[in-house]
């Protein structure tokens, strides 16, 4: 009992370290998308965050600048994704795809011609990493059984970033459902025309949710190179982006739901990880890709509507021109 | 989809000529000024670039090699673009024609090559085909949004053939996941070797039999899309779906055809990777092209010709671009994924950012008094 209760703990912990930069790139990608505009570019914004932390943070030793660059990175590429989508009322998906790749390639060029190590970032130490925090209390009531566990190893002992996702949840859907600026959010993704009889600004409307967005995208980038590694390294996200987005779209563009199924995709990877080479009873051994698949397998199924029904918001990926 | 937007009141040869080659010189000028920056020389880097692209026939043989996977993948991108529908699986559908292709090679190679090869051609289709009639029939009848079921397939195939090569199909005794080689009677001829036969000398290359495939393809496409009542149904549909459907035209089905179609074509990369060169299917062997296919297919309007052209400009970009970071150090091989971004983005997303000011300066001055 002992020994499965510790290796759930630890289950659950790796778990919440796996789902963080989901969580923060899904809301991230939750603004653009409920107002309107397509975000594939969640992998890109991720990537160049993630590298902009690590050179900055080498650079100037300083995690608080590292988070700064990866935060202006992130909001840059979300703008440029707008001055396509929004301005020119470019194809949404053409621009984010774009963007995925342009990121892809220039990380390693840039990184390769500024810092030579073939596309890696020096490796972070001290002040410039998001260390681990241990929350008051934490060593003193470790040997408590189960709560003291269940306090230190998972509520306790993670970096700031992990805190930052946790109350990013919350403050999102109080933001998008309590606030004025969310009322119009929401109603720009349905009824952009709508809006702008009231006299809102669609345009306007949907650059601000783009920002908002990027930079909780460059969060989440920043939490890959410069909290969970301690460096950048080539294609580090790694499809992160797209399991964000796979994860907001199971959670049917609300940020609970879309929490739930970071946890879920998370959980997932660290049973995964746990489960390696090691034979369950009945199944046998269950095959790594199995495992690595069923995020998208899911999401697949629920967009077809097999598990439930998700239904995006109305205008997205329609850009909006105003009528002259 | 914008895909194969209209010409927003630009005249055919703007929309088609003028428009695509001021898009591209604003994506080169863009790489330049990146090339510039990296502290390089971008017009010395343009000449070693040209150089290792078309400088001998060796050179020649890779740039079409590579421009082979291209115009699949480009033409595979564009007839979804045409159907107003973006493929961003090709990629996927490209890796699981492999495993047709390595299937038959594997379980067929012994028989003639005259038998071989039509079966093979078969075998990338029906298996490309298969795994977009998928994403195809969810997005045709439970509106399953195509671009993210596509891409959700990219990850699948990708652990569906990782699975299979890491566990099934590996060759026994063997560290790296790859199967066995084929027989030599699965093997495309290549190029130096078609053209040596005739008494013509051509450098050492991967380029094989596949091109012509490709060259065919492009025929079909063009007859399919532009000469047959098929090709305008898809065509209508991409246009203008309520139309399409007044017309007559059954958008499902539409849909459904015109995805089988671009996985088919996905799937023909692997006639010349895996048949071409590798004669054995190995991990990741398409590379990203199914990506290049969609610059490819945004640079070359969708049109048969524009895409050969793309192929082979992106096919010099991956030869030529080797040769550049062998010369500049500066200049990694990740500096063509960025241009290709940068293609994209301007010929894709950007697409309108000259369009309107060229459309403002060509129409001719109305008369002050009509509005």
């Amino acid at each position: 009992m002992g020994e499965f209760f510790f290796m759930l703990v630890l289950l659950v912990d790796s778990t919440l370290r796996v789902a963080a930069p989901l969580v923060l790139a899904a809301l991230g990608g939750l603004f653009a998308e409920r107002s309107g505009v397509v975000d594939i570019g969640l992998e890109g914004k991720m990537l160049g965050a993630a590298f902009a932390a690590a050179a900055a943070a080498a650079v100037t030793g300083s995690a608080w600048l590292g988070l700064a660059a990866a935060v202006g990175v992130s909001v840059m590429l979300a703008l440029l994704h707008g001055y396509a989508c929004i301005t020119h009322a470019g194809n949404q998906v053409v621009s984010g795809m774009a963007l995925n790749i342009v990121v892809a390639g220039l990380t390693v060029v840039v990184g390769n011609a500024w810092f030579q190590r073939g596309g890696q970032t020096p490796q972070l130490t001290g002040d410039a990493r998001f260390a681990p925090i241990d929350l008051p209390l934490a060593k003193t009531l470790e040997d408590v059984p189960v709560i003291g566990a269940l306090y230190s190893e998972i509520v306790s002992g993670h970096n700031i970033l992990v805190y930052m996702a946790a109350i990013a949840v919350p403050l999102v859907g109080w933001f998008v459902y309590r606030t004025r600026f969310g009322l119009r959010l929401r109603a720009v993704g349905e009824n952009p025309a709508a809006v702008d009889t009231a006299g809102i600004s669609v345009s306007g409307l949907r650059y601000r949710a783009l920002i908002v967005g990027g930079a909780l995208c460059g969060l989440s980038g920043a939490y890959l190179s410069i909290a969970h590694n301690a460096a950048f390294i080539r294609d580090m996200s790694a499809g992160k982006g797209y399991l964000a987005l796979a994860a907001l779209i199971f959670g049917k563009w609300r940020p609970v739901p879309t929490l739930v199924a970071c946890l879920l995709f998370a959980f997932a990877d660290a049973i995964q990880v746990r489960l390696q080479g090691t034979a369950l009873p009945l199944v046998g051994v269950i095959p790594v890709q199995f495992i690595q698949v069923l995020p998208y397998v899911l999401t697949v199924l629920l967009l077809a509507g097999f598990v439930g029904r998700a239904v995006a918001p109305k205008a997205i990926g329609i850009p909006y021109v105003k009528e002259r | 989809m914008s895909g194969s937007s209209a010409g927003g009141g630009a005249p055919p040869w703007v929309s088609n000529a003028v428009l695509p080659a001021l898009n591209l010189a604003a994506a080169l000028l863009v790489s330049a000024i990146l090339i510039w920056l990296l502290g390089a020389d971008p017009l010395a880097a343009l000449k070693l670039l040209v150089a290792g692209a078309f400088g001998d026939s060796e050179a020649i043989g890779y740039t079409l090699y590579y421009a082979t996977n291209f115009i699949f993948t480009g033409l595979a991108v564009a007839i979804a673009f045409h159907a107003g529908l973006f493929n961003i699986g090709a990629e996927g559908q490209a890796y699981i024609g492999g495993l047709g292709v390595g299937l038959l090679c594997l379980g067929l190679g012994g028989l003639p090559f005259i038998l071989v090869l039509p079966l093979a051609i078969l075998a990338a289709a029906a298996f490309g085909a298969g795994w977009a009639f998928i994403p195809a029939y969810l997005q045709a009848k439970r509106g399953s949004h195509i671009v993210i079921t596509t891409i959700m397939f990219n990850f699948i195939a990708s652990a569906v053939m990782t699975y299979l090569l890491v566990n099934v199909m590996i060759k026994p005794g063997q560290q790296s996941p790859e199967t066995r080689e084929f027989e030599p009677s699965a093997w495309l001829p290549f190029a130096h070797e078609i053209l040596g036969y005739v008494g013509i000398e051509f450098g050492r290359s991967p380029l094989n039999l596949s091109f012509v495939w490709a060259l065919i393809c492009c025929v079909a496409f063009w007859v399919y899309v532009w000469h047959t009542r098929w090709g305008y149904r898809v065509r209508a549909l991409g246009w203008n779906e309520h139309a399409a459907i007044y017309g007559g035209v059954a958008p499902a089905r539409t849909v459904i055809v015109a995805m089988t179609i671009s996985g088919a074509l996905a799937g023909f990369v692997a006639l010349n990777e895996i048949m071409g060169v590798q004669h054995r299917l190995l991990l990741n062997f398409t590379g990203g092209a199914g990506f290049v296919g969609i610059a490819v297919a945004l640079m070359g309007r969708n049109h048969p010709i524009g895409i050969v052209l793309a192929a082979i400009l992106f096919g010099a970009l991956y030869q030529g671009g080797s040769e550049v970071s062998f010369e500049m150090p500066a200049l990694t091989r990740e500096m063509i994924v960025a241009i290709q971004g940068f293609i994209i983005l301007m010929c894709g997303a950007f697409e309108n950012l000259f369009r309107r000011r060229l459309v403002a300066l060509l129409r001719p001055q109305p008369a002050a008094a009509t509005g």
